[in-house]
């Protein structure tokens, strides 16, 4: 189990690494990136913001619901903060399974509820101005 | 009897801060908490029915009790993960 929130460059292969295990016939990883335009905006980059503590204890307590519900050996998660450029990594999350169907499911369902209620802000910046994107709703503020 | 106050995202840079402390006396809410700190940043003021609240690191109700030594945060909605998939 690894859960991290971290300013640093994401390592999705040292994630993997670490959640298999030798009984693992599978491990599901997800990559959540930066990409350059959202609403029709040309994105510049993203700025990530957490309360670190929080984020990383919601992350184990949701780990521990994905491994109480489907037959996996191993979670990790790990979020970024700070600014993000284009292509960049923000979330990962990975997941180990003897059987790859539990480990999708699982990495499926831990990135849908994470991003449900994990303590984790975004903020798009573009030319000329930037808003902190908060759930549906957006808030200019630039 | 102070409770010390946690601030992100939009709401840190309303208020111009990341952290604040209040005065709790005998006990305020976490509700309280919030309408105490709008006294100190205005700019935090209406966004009542955005907020959620975290009392050490549990989401918690507006009328969870704060103490002496706690910390609140204030949680504008979450946005987090991938860019907006």
């Amino acid at each position: 189990m690894l859960f991290e929130v971290t300013s640093a460059v994401l390592d999705p292969q040292r994630l993997i690494d670490h959640v298999r295990k030798d009984e693992s016939g599978a491990v599901a990883l997800f990559s959540g990136v930066v990409r350059n335009e959202n609403l029709g905006r040309r994105v510049l980059y993203l700025e990530y913001d957490s309360y670190q503590e929080m984020a990383e204890r919601v992350m184990r307590e949701i780990a521990d619901e994905a491994l109480a519900r489907w037959p996996i050996t191993d979670v990790g998660m790990q979020h970024r903060t700070g600014r993000l450029e284009i292509g960049e990594a923000s979330l990962l999350v990975a997941v180990s399974a003897p059987h790859r169907k539990a480990a999708f499911e699982a990495c499926h369902a831990l990135v849908d509820r994470f991003k449900e209620v994990a303590p984790v802000w975004k903020k798009e910046v573009w030319e000329g101005g930037e808003e902190w994107i908060e759930g549906e709703a957006v808030n200019r503020s630039g | 009897m102070k409770a010390r106050v946690r601030l992100f995202a939009r709401l840190s840079e309303l208020a111009g801060t990341r952290e604040a402390e209040v005065e709790v006396g005998e006990g305020l809410t976490a509700g309280e908490v919030y309408r105490a700190l709008c006294g100190r940043y205005p700019a935090l003021s209406g966004l009542n029915g955005s907020i959620r609240y975290a009392v050490n690191g549990e989401y918690a109700e507006p009328g969870h009790p704060v103490g002496e030594g706690d910390e609140v945060a204030l949680i504008p909605p979450v946005s987090g993960g991938s860019h907006a998939v």
